[in-house]
């Protein structure tokens, strides 16, 4: 007998009596998502700025990093600003400065973004980059987790991730400290 | 300054190793993916750069359906460090073009659990560790003092199902006072099972031999009004004694 067959079997012996899956509660949307958005995303370190359109992300960006090192950006109307994640080493990326990235949508209640591996070509790119920034749509703004969900439903991905601000560990010198091993920034922009 | 210096000297483990080992929050039996949550970024790190993905997780990991993942990444962050959702909760379907992913589910006694009706509700913990940092025991003992992968109240609930003996310790080194099954965000029934495993020790024969002739004397004393007046004075003569010396 294989360890997966007695395993199962173990699994299936002992089984409880199955009970009823419980009610899914969905709750109710909110007002103001983007000041929630805002004041979470603070409250955990990062930054959120809204914006008119690109154009002012992109000056936004060009003041604050160019000429600071090497820039990753996933938009394509900010190509100006670095290069697409071309490469096909993820090792590559080692060095990057800023990547800019797109996401599907926000959560106000914690101020996730959601970015699955077709909008990063890279999966690596916002954990290996140094600071990251993210443009995302006002309008995709989501109340809770549960709306989260409601939009992801049952769409394909290889990989996907929720990010909620910069990198963070207490665990080093217990006390909170930002920038473990993803990104020491996080910069949100609504537009 | 410390953490800055362990960024820098982990990135280029990160960059130079081709195997990474994650752990698993959560598998969602729906579609097959698995969700992994920090707050570093290092099970990413890890995943995204390795040639090879190994993820273990528990049997008892596994969750009905994907819509189900935003009720427990919102219950675990909360409960672990109060924050409102982990940094990184990442959703792992497939392994990236030319890499290879493993999954290990491990047994290690989960499926013996599962048939012990009294205490299968320990199941359902999502490491949050909220019963830790409430428990007056390990805040003042630590981690080690438990002498198990998983310390603090759920520890001590857990690791007697593995060894009954090696463990008996632990169920008998709580006050009780239920701390832990008041914050549970998952509602294990934590004190009433740590209470229960000491019936299931003692009587497995693991209490040891003075415990048991101790509560045999308590028993003699208590009972009997005369011998609780002696004893008594006895005590009180006993403590006189000492302090005059």
């Amino acid at each position: 007998m294989s360890s997966r067959e007695r395993i199962l079997s173990a699994v299936k012996k002992n089984q409880p009596e199955l009970t009823e899956l419980v009610a899914y509660i969905q709750p109710e949307s909110q007002e103001d998502l983007l000041g929630r958005f805002t004041s979470v995303l603070e409250g955990i370190g990062g930054t959120a700025i809204v914006a008119q359109d690109l154009a002012g992300v992109k000056s936004y960006l060009k003041e604050m990093w160019q000429g600071k090192g090497r820039i990753v950006s996933m938009i394509p109307e900010l190509q100006e600003l670095g290069e697409l994640a071309g490469e096909a080493d993820p090792h590559n990326f080692e060095n990057v400065e800023l990547a800019i990235i797109p996401a599907h949508f926000a959560v106000a209640e914690n101020s996730a973004v959601w970015v699955t591996e077709e909008l990063l070509q890279q999966r690596v790119l916002p954990f290996i980059t140094q600071n990251l920034a993210v443009v995302v749509s006002k309008a995709r703004l989501v109340a809770t987790m549960h709306h989260a969900y409601d939009i992801i439903g049952s769409g394909d991905y290889g990989f996907g991730t929720f990010i909620a601000g910069p990198s963070k560990t207490a665990d080093i010198e217990q006390s909170l400290v930002l920038g473990a091993h993803g990104s020491k920034s996080m910069t949100v922009f609504l537009i | 300054m410390l953490t800055a210096a362990a960024r820098i000297h982990l990135r280029e483990k990160f960059l130079t190793r081709r195997a990474a080992i994650t752990g698993v929050n959560f598998a969602i039996a729906e579609t097959g993916e698995f969700v992994v949550c920090t707050n570093e970024g290092n099970a990413d790190m890890g995943a995204h750069l390795a040639d090879v993905h190994i993820a273990c997780m528990g049997i008892e990991k596994l969750i009905p359906q994907r819509k189900h993942t935003g009720i427990y990444l919102r219950l675990l962050a909360r409960s672990a460090t109060g924050q409102p959702v982990t940094t990184y909760s990442s959703h792992f379907r497939r392994p990236r073009e030319g890499q290879q992913l493993h999954i290990v589910l491990v047994d290690n006694g989960r499926s013996t659990q599962l048939g012990r009706e009294e205490f299968r509700n320990s199941l359902k913990c999502i490491r949050c560790g909220a019963c830790m940092n409430t428990c007056p025991v390990y805040r003042r003992s630590g981690g080690h003092s438990y002498h198990t992968a998983i310390a603090g109240p759920i520890g001590a609930i857990l690791a007697p199902n593995l060894d009954m003996k090696q463990y008996a310790d632990l169920p008998f080194a709580s006050t009780l006072c239920g701390s832990c099954s008041n914050v549970c965000p998952v509602k294990i029934d934590i004190h009433d099972q740590l209470y229960k495993w000491r019936q299931v020790l003692m009587k497995d024969g693991q209490g040891g031999a003075m415990k048991g002739l101790s509560m045999k004397a308590m028993n003699f004393t208590l009972s009997s009004p005369g011998v609780y007046r002696t004893a008594g004075k006895a005590g009180r003569w006993f403590y006189g004694t000492c302090r005059l010396w």
